[in-house]
């Protein structure tokens, strides 16, 4: 589920009105998922940035206005998802791995 | 240089644990990671601790350098093999910087941290201490570092690769998506500089593509490999990873990385910007 209950990343110090912020966790079963690697590609699919998930499975993204892919790739998987993102709001979405 | 002679894989990382006169390097732009867990036997290097002179916006001096690597144990006849998160940036970095001070043996491990990950390989906690040594750098070699000045007589003149992403190349962000846009530069590219993002020359796991496919990448992207050809990204980071594709895999002469890069560029006072995703005339 797409909710807004994560709420575990800190948004301490980032100026909110400048960034159109994307974060959320891996999961796997509900667990977390740390150390997996999500990519941010744009609309035309093209890779923009990538981070490894921590130790917690959460994961931040400072994109632009739009429409973005997350494509998350795990040992033995991975899952892509859309999400919107725009500036002055934080866009949370949590990524539910497959089984390994 | 080709392939062969500067990407290995795991396979030969595991036919080389133990030996002497290899030594592993893990460096990451997350400087954290090497310490949750890295290749047995790896040594680390925080690319800006380290590697940056700690008050000029420059690289440590020659004798900086050489007490770095006597300090880490790392002598003139070793094989460096170099890894590091984020797809190999930082590690094409410090590839890129151990030949700019004339060292003779250095390898990119192929994937980097990403890969061994991904392939669920075994990672130490333990610490790694190497005896000291006496290391002996050689002059910067700045047949493949590019400055400023040499950048905006490049523009019209020269081939010119800006190797970040196609927003970030069009003005549209400022920093990579995992950092903070807030910067002080001004958005956009150096005119008539190509976009090909560094990331095209890389597959999903951080290898980087064969040499057929690179080939095609940059000359469909209008690259004239006749000319000598300047790339750069946002600090140099990226744009080593590029440099290290047109340079050591592919072969290319006469390609230099620019480091200030568009932090540099982006904030001087004068010089022409293009913003938008055509790379605008000279």
């Amino acid at each position: 589920m797409c909710g807004a209950t994560t709420g575990g990343v800190s948004l301490e110090g980032v100026d909110l009105s400048k960034e159109a912020v994307i974060q959320g966790r891996v999961l796997r079963a509900g667990e977390p998922v740390p150390g997996a690697y999500v990519r941010l590609l744009d609309s035309s699919g093209e890779f923009t940035a990538e981070v490894p998930t921590s130790a917690t499975g959460q994961f931040r993204f400072f994109a632009g206005d739009g429409t973005w892919t997350l494509r998350t790739l795990a040992p033995g998987t991975k899952a892509d998802r859309t999400v919107v993102a725009a500036r002055g709001r934080v866009a949370e979405i949590d990524v539910e791995l497959g089984a390994a | 240089m080709s392939r062969q002679q500067v990407l290995v894989d795991a396979d030969w990382v595991a036919e080389h644990a133990g030996d002497p006169n290899v030594v592993i390097v893990e460096v990451d732009e997350d400087t954290t990671a090497y310490d949750g867990g890295h290749i047995a036997g790896a040594v680390k290097l925080d690319w800006k601790k380290d590697l940056q002179d700690p008050v000029r916006r420059d690289f440590i001096s020659k004798e900086q350098f050489e007490k770095l690597l006597s300090e880490r144990g790392i002598s003139n006849d070793d094989t460096v093999l170099l890894y590091g998160g984020n797809n190999n940036w930082f590690a094409a970095y410090a590839y890129w910087y151990f030949k700019l001070y004339g060292h003779e043996n250095v390898l990119l491990l192929d994937g980097g941290r990403k890969k061994w990950e991904l392939d669920a390989r075994e990672l130490s906690t333990e610490q790694v201490t190497r005896p000291a040594t006496s290391y002996s750098a050689k002059a910067p070699n700045l047949d493949i570092r590019a400055f400023r000045d040499e950048v905006v007589k490049a523009i019209g003149s020269r081939s010119l690769v800006d190797v970040r992403s196609p927003d970030e190349y069009a003005g549209r962000l400022l920093a990579p998506a995992h950092l903070p846009q807030e910067q002080a530069q001004r958005g956009g590219h150096i005119p008539t500089a190509i976009n090909v993002p560094w990331s095209k020359a890389a597959n999903d796991d951080g290898t980087f593509k064969a040499d057929d496919d690179l080939k095609e990448l940059y000359s469909e992207a209008g690259l004239d490999w006749s000319d000598d050809i300047i790339a750069y990204c946002r600090i140099g980071e990226r744009s080593a990873h590029t440099w290290f594709v047109l340079h050591e895999i592919l072969d290319q002469e006469n390609v230099k990385n620019y480091d200030g890069s568009w932090t540099e560029y982006g904030s001087l006072v004068g010089v022409p910007v293009a913003v938008g995703d055509e790379p605008g005339s000279a």
